[in-house]
């Protein structure tokens, strides 16, 4: 063994155990979330909806970017999480919290039935099975618009939560700070799957699923675990996204739901979680603000955000956080 | 003396320039401007701008910013999160638009909390004007052209029994229910009724179609959104040989909207509906619209029922504005302006109900004719100030 040899699988195993330490750049962007709150009040409720959009991307990352489980049906869970709160508030079970936990109860359920059956196939037959009962939700929730509100949907009302914070319909105080504490929650729960041997198994199955079945790894059950834990998670998103608004339609089962928040995922860039952070942002500032700078004589948000993507596939098909990957790595090695 | 003297100059200067000084009312508009309903958008703010255009001096000096946001998809968020942006940082005094009801349902608590007038120019659910006391309606509900046209046609079209197709989301099953209470009310008989798919793409009516013929009723009622699914449908109904089997196609305007109705062709010709509005209506306001209208935008573009919403929606605006007299413009003030307001739109006389701040307005029967190879709508039969029977016979959650 050479010394060369010797100083880079130091410095993979280095690289390995410092992986699941906490870096003071971690904080930026929680700092600018907080900073968002008391500089756009006025853009509060999109803010929010950036939030909530950051962790039902997070989730998606879990299985895409971690387990290579390409899926175009996520909104299947975010839907069932959804629904699940806002059919509870409608019913009178307004207290948040618990209709929130329910929800995710309920997609996590979804997703262990689903993947059961999903998750035996692979590439396209995956995607597509994945797509299926996401429109059959959809229809489903269409067809039931009696309890559901269907196309138009329903207003619903919470109770305060904890009993103190009652929700803002106006500022969105309350529910912004709501959407912050369980993306915080749910980040933190994610990176912490991601930095387990469970996840590092994940990657494994994602990089080589011949040798970790060769070296005893039961794949079948890893991949069903992270995508119950996945669902979970959505479901938390789902219900979160109704509850800070206090309205639901069959929206949230739409394929646009689960196809936009592929693209988000990966124009912020896979199995890295702060993609989620980048690509959300990005994409849903560029649809939104787009008409405040251009107007709307004609429309040019569809475009924008087509240029960018198409950039972003050609320049950093990594996502938008890829780029700085030889950065990182020539700073490392310098330092190093 | 001096000082007291100047203080009164003062304080009469102040008061002079606060009454003369020219105001910048704004208002939001919230309506699609891309996507597939980028065209209703677009008609709707066309009718808005008309009036603006046509009526500037009516404000006396004031003027008003029309802040448009585009909402996209029919589905709630992005109109609330854009009305959020409106109401807090642009800090708008008026909120109007909004074609799909979705987007009007999401927005309601919002004009509550903030307490700022909510005109609807469009969205038709019928329960929507229960969702807050600040909102008010000046377009239609399913209810009001769904009944008319039912009793109509049991009443006056010799139809006993009638089937209903419809596009399978809340106003189609508005509209439907609506016209089944209307024409078996009038004695008539409606013997199945079938949903005809999403309202997002037009599907091969066909197989529908095919049904309602083979079990032969007297009428056929249809309705589709608004947009491209009205073509198929004549022409469905056309080439199937319907009209001679006997079967009479009827429904609400929204299958011979205006701007769709040259492109439907001649199967469109004969069929009958009922509507607040067509842009053949014979009326010295309506003729006298529709030029200002080709003036402005051209003479191939023609208003249909969205462009008056947007038009009449400005009226109702530009009332709530001059009835404020300067002052400031809250929300009580404004409906408690709008309540009873009338106005003699290019539709016909059109009032504000005090009670459920639902417009009541003309409701006509139509038929389509052709005339010089243009397709125009020939009034047969007009009913007065029709209420939202929705509301009146507490129907569903229009009861609540």
């Amino acid at each position: 063994m050479t010394a060369a040899t010797a100083r880079t699988n130091g410095g993979a195993a280095a690289a390995l155990l410092r992986a699941h330490r906490f870096r003071a750049i971690e904080l930026l962007p929680w700092a600018i979330a907080i900073a968002v709150y008391f500089l756009f009040p006025g853009y509060r409720l999109l803010a929010t909806q950036i939030l909530v959009l950051i962790l039902f991307a997070i989730s998606l990352d879990l299985i895409v970017g971690y387990a290579g489980i390409v899926s175009l049906g996520h909104a299947a869970f975010f839907g069932t999480g959804a629904y699940t709160a806002a059919l509870l508030a409608d019913a009178g079970w307004q207290e948040p919290i618990s209709a929130l936990a329910l929800g995710a109860v309920t997609a996590g359920l979804l997703g262990w039935v689903s993947g059961w059956i999903i998750l035996r196939t692979r590439e396209l037959t995956l995607l597509m099975l994945t797509m299926a009962l996401g429109i059959i939700l959809y229809e489903l929730a269409k067809d039931l618009d009696d309890i559901t509100g269907g196309f138009d949907g329903i207003n619903f009302e919470n109770s305060a939560i904890l009993g103190l914070f009652p929700f803002d319909v106006l500022y969105y105080t309350t529910n912004y700070w709501y959407a912050f504490a369980f993306l915080v929650l749910g980040f933190l729960v994610a990176r912490t799957v991601v930095h387990a041997p469970f996840g590092r198994s994940l990657v494994g199955i994602r990089e080589n699923v011949r040798r970790m079945h060769a070296i005893g790894t039961p794949v079948q059950q890893r991949m069903r675990h992270v995508y119950v834990i996945a669902a979970a998670i959505a479901g938390v998103a789902g219900a979160i996204w109704v509850q800070v608004q206090g309205n639901i339609t069959i929206g949230v089962y739409e394929f646009e739901m689960s196809g936009n928040i592929l693209i988000m995922l990966i124009l912020g860039g896979t199995g890295r979680l702060y993609g989620a952070f980048i690509g959300v942002t990005v994409f849903t500032i560029l649809e939104n603000l787009t008409e405040t700078v251009l107007g709307t004589d004609p429309p040019y948000w569809e475009l924008v955000v087509g240029v960018a993507l198409v950039v972003t596939v050609l320049f950093a098909p990594r996502g938008l956080l890829g780029v700085f990957d030889p950065l990182i790595r020539r700073f490392r090695e310098r330092s190093a | 003396m001096l000082k007291h003297t100047t203080g009164l100059i003062l304080a009469g200067a102040v008061a002079f320039a606060a009454t003369a000084e020219a105001r910048e009312i704004k208002v939001g508009f919230i309506a699609p401007k891309s996507g597939g309903a980028a065209q209703l958008g677009d008609q709707m703010e066309k009718g808005a701008r008309l009036y603006m255009k046509l009526h500037a001096k009516d404000l006396g000096g004031d003027t008003i910013k029309l802040i448009v946001r585009d909402s996209k998809r029919p589905g709630g968020p992005i109109a609330k999160a854009a009305a959020q942006e409106l109401i807090a940082r642009e800090k708008v005094e008026i909120l109007g638009g909004v074609i799909f009801s979705p987007n009007a349902m999401s927005i309601a608590p919002l004009v509550t909390a903030a307490k700022v007038p909510f005109v609807i120019m469009n969205a038709g659910t019928a329960f929507i004007t229960k969702l807050s006391p600040n909102i008010a309606r000046v377009s239609f509900t399913m209810w009001q052209a769904g009944y008319i046209m039912g009793e109509h046609a049991a009443k006056e079209m010799g139809c006993k029994t009638a089937i209903s197709g419809y596009t399978n989301y809340p106003p189609g099953k508005d509209s439907v229910a609506a016209f089944a209470r209307g024409f078996e009310g009038a004695g008539g008989k409606v013997i199945d009724s079938i949903p005809m798919g999403g309202p997002r793409e037009a599907p091969d009516f066909t197989p529908f179609f095919q049904r309602v013929k083979d079990k032969k009723p007297g009428c056929f009622y249809v309705f589709v959104p608004a947009g491209n699914h009205a073509a198929g449908v004549a022409k469905t109904y056309l080439s199937l040989g319907m009209r001679k089997a006997g079967v009479k196609l009827i429904g609400p305007g929204d299958i011979t909207q205006d701007t769709q109705l040259q492109g439907m062709g001649k199967a469109a010709v004969g069929v009958i509906t009922a509507h607040h509005y067509h842009a053949d209506l014979a009326t010295p306001e309506n003729q006298a619209f529709v030029k200002a209208w080709k003036a402005a935008y051209g003479a191939k573009s023609t208003p249909d029922f969205v462009g008056v919403g947007g038009y009449d929606g400005m009226a109702a605006v530009f009332h709530i504005i001059k009835s404020a007299k300067g002052g400031k413009i809250t929300a009580d003030s404004a409906i408690g302006a709008l309540k009873g307001w009338h106005f003699n739109s290019p539709r016909g006389p059109i009032t504000i109900d005090p009670e459920t701040r639902e417009i009541v307005q003309n409701v006509y029967v139509a038929q389509v004719y052709e005339d010089k190879g243009m397709l125009r709508q020939k009034k047969l039969k007009t009913f007065e100030a029709v209420k939202d029977k929705c509301k009146e016979l507490k129907i569903g959650r229009c009861g609540k």
